[in-house]
């Protein structure tokens, strides 16, 4: 099977810094695969070179088989994004930033059931930006939910959230996979990832440490273990 | 390098007319849902017409109100293609909104699309409420000095268009606020409300060369005396494409 996302000997540099230095994983359609590693690992790196938001130096970077520079219309319809930094426009209220978002795809999910699912309507006439983190968070998600995605890019998708919250945002990944999407997610939780994925990268200074089924990932270890045993030179 | 074929024959992108139309709607309500935006590009500009026509300085050829409102007319396309725009678009590049919404089948060139037709339509809307404002005050502009007005008018926001482009493109969103506003005040007294015949000599001449001073006085020849005021348009045209040029370049989509 093709995989839905695949990145090759990915390099890029930014001035003197290396952020990506070879990278190559792939992630499955019906799959969750999550990217794990420290803080400047590479990870949302990866993430933006997959969105066409940055250009690899050398290597390839392919979503469904195409290349995300300068893709289509067609192609970012199919593709959804939930940024770190949120990118919501913050004059707006959710909801009507969602109808607005809703508008620009074909066939988009239902605004008012998608936001009835995150909880947004309990803050509908809030304006995004005197909205908390984490009801900032429901938002980001919500947009890249609205276009019905094939692929979900999540750049750190609980960060800040409260545990209630984290769990419904797990099951909604869950959801996603099973409904057929691969669904891609940036962590440095490895909680988060030995929770929600089916796949695991695990990348540290540019590079991929370690890639596989999670039970391969593992072995007979924790998550945790071999995440410290390969991120940071093994130092915890 | 193709995707999988069962997807890929229904669309999934809304359609490129429709995407711009709806992102050209969202941001012309935010931009009249501004309280900011509609103190700077309506109220100040109401209050100046007002302020000039009743009070006895600067010295303006009669009938006064002749004289001012298309300099406020002037001032209200700098308040919402220049000022309002680098603001909006400074924030929205530091919140990563432009980021967020290149990724989506908007893209980059719809973005710009809807943004350049909110401002017109926006623009459209504060011209016409400050021109029946001017009528009811006595103006009187000549008709045959309306079409040239109409072009000074695209003219002039497609070039304090890109000159917003240049400034939101780099620096950091507060220091985008200030300039913007900076800009503003210099524009105004550099021969955007007033003639440029009415400043000192090399102030004058200096407001004559700016995208200010030529679309103020283009606006006033077109409608006190209905002509075509070409030399003003070539100012403007350079300034514009020096501008977007360098903005092209400068440009940043995300800090």
């Amino acid at each position: 099977m093709v995989p839905a996302v695949e990145v090759r000997d990915l390099v890029k540099s930014f001035g003197a810094t290396r952020a990506l230095d070879g990278v190559t994983w792939s992630a499955q359609s019906g799959r969750v695969t999550a990217v794990l590693g420290p803080n400047g690992a590479g990870k949302s790196t990866t993430i933006e070179c997959l969105q066409g938001l940055q250009r690899p130096d050398s290597g390839t970077a392919h979503v469904l088989g195409e290349d995300p520079w300068g893709a289509s219309a067609e192609h970012r319809a199919r593709v959804g994004l939930m940024l770190q930094d949120g990118g919501l426009p913050s004059m707006s209220t959710p909801p009507t930033l969602l109808t607005h978002l809703a508008a620009l795809y074909a066939a988009p999910a239902d605004p008012v059931a998608l936001a009835q699912r995150l909880g947004i309507d309990g803050f509908a006439r809030t304006i995004i930006r005197r909205l908390s983190g984490g009801q900032r968070q429901r938002v980001a998600l919500a947009a890249a939910l609205i276009g019905r995605p094939d692929v979900l890019f999540l750049d750190e998708p609980t960060a800040g959230l409260d545990p209630h919250t984290r769990l419904d945002v797990w099951d909604i990944v869950r959801e996603q996979a099973d409904a057929g999407a691969a669904v891609v997610l940036a962590t440095h939780s490895f909680e988060e990832a030995d929770r929600v994925a089916d796949d695991i990268v695990i990348m540290d200074t540019g590079r991929v440490r370690a890639f596989g089924g999670r039970a391969e990932v593992t072995g007979a270890k924790s998550l945790e273990d071999v995440y410290f045993s390969l991120t940071r030179g093994g130092k915890r | 390098m193709t995707g999988p074929t069962t997807t890929a024959t229904v669309p999934r992108a809304a359609v490129r007319g429709i995407r711009i139309r709806r992102q050209a709607g969202f941001e012309a309500r935010t931009m009249l849902r501004n309280g900011e935006q509609l103190l700077v590009a309506f109220l100040l500009p109401a209050m100046a017409m007002v302020g000039l026509k009743f009070a006895s300085v600067p010295d303006l050829p009669a009938p006064r109100i002749d004289a001012i409102v298309p300099g406020v007319l002037a001032l209200a396309v700098v308040s919402t293609a220049f000022t309002s725009q680098a603001i909006a678009t400074a924030f929205d590049r530091r919140n990563g909104v432009l980021r967020l919404l290149g990724t989506t089948p908007l893209g980059r060139d719809g973005l710009l699309g809807g943004k350049i037709l909110a401002t017109f339509a926006v623009l459209a809307i504060h011209l016409i409420a400050l021109s029946v404002l001017g009528l009811a005050l006595g103006w009187r502009p000549a008709g045959s000095g309306i079409a040239p007005a109409l072009i000074t008018t695209v003219i002039g926001a497609a070039c304090f268009v890109a000159i917003a482009m240049l400034v939101a493109g780099r620096l950091r969103a507060e220091a985008v606020l200030a300039m913007a506003n900076l800009l503003w005040v210099l524009f105004l007294g550099l021969g955007l409300l007033l003639p440029t015949t009415t400043l000192p000599n090399a102030a004058g001449g200096l407001a004559k060369a700016l995208p200010s001073g030529a679309l103020g006085d283009a606006l006033r020849a077109a409608f006190v005396h209905g002509s075509w005021p070409v030399g003003q348009w070539l100012v403007l045209l350079a300034w514009g494409g020096v501008c977007g040029f360098l903005a092209t370049r400068v440009f940043r989509w995300s800090d």
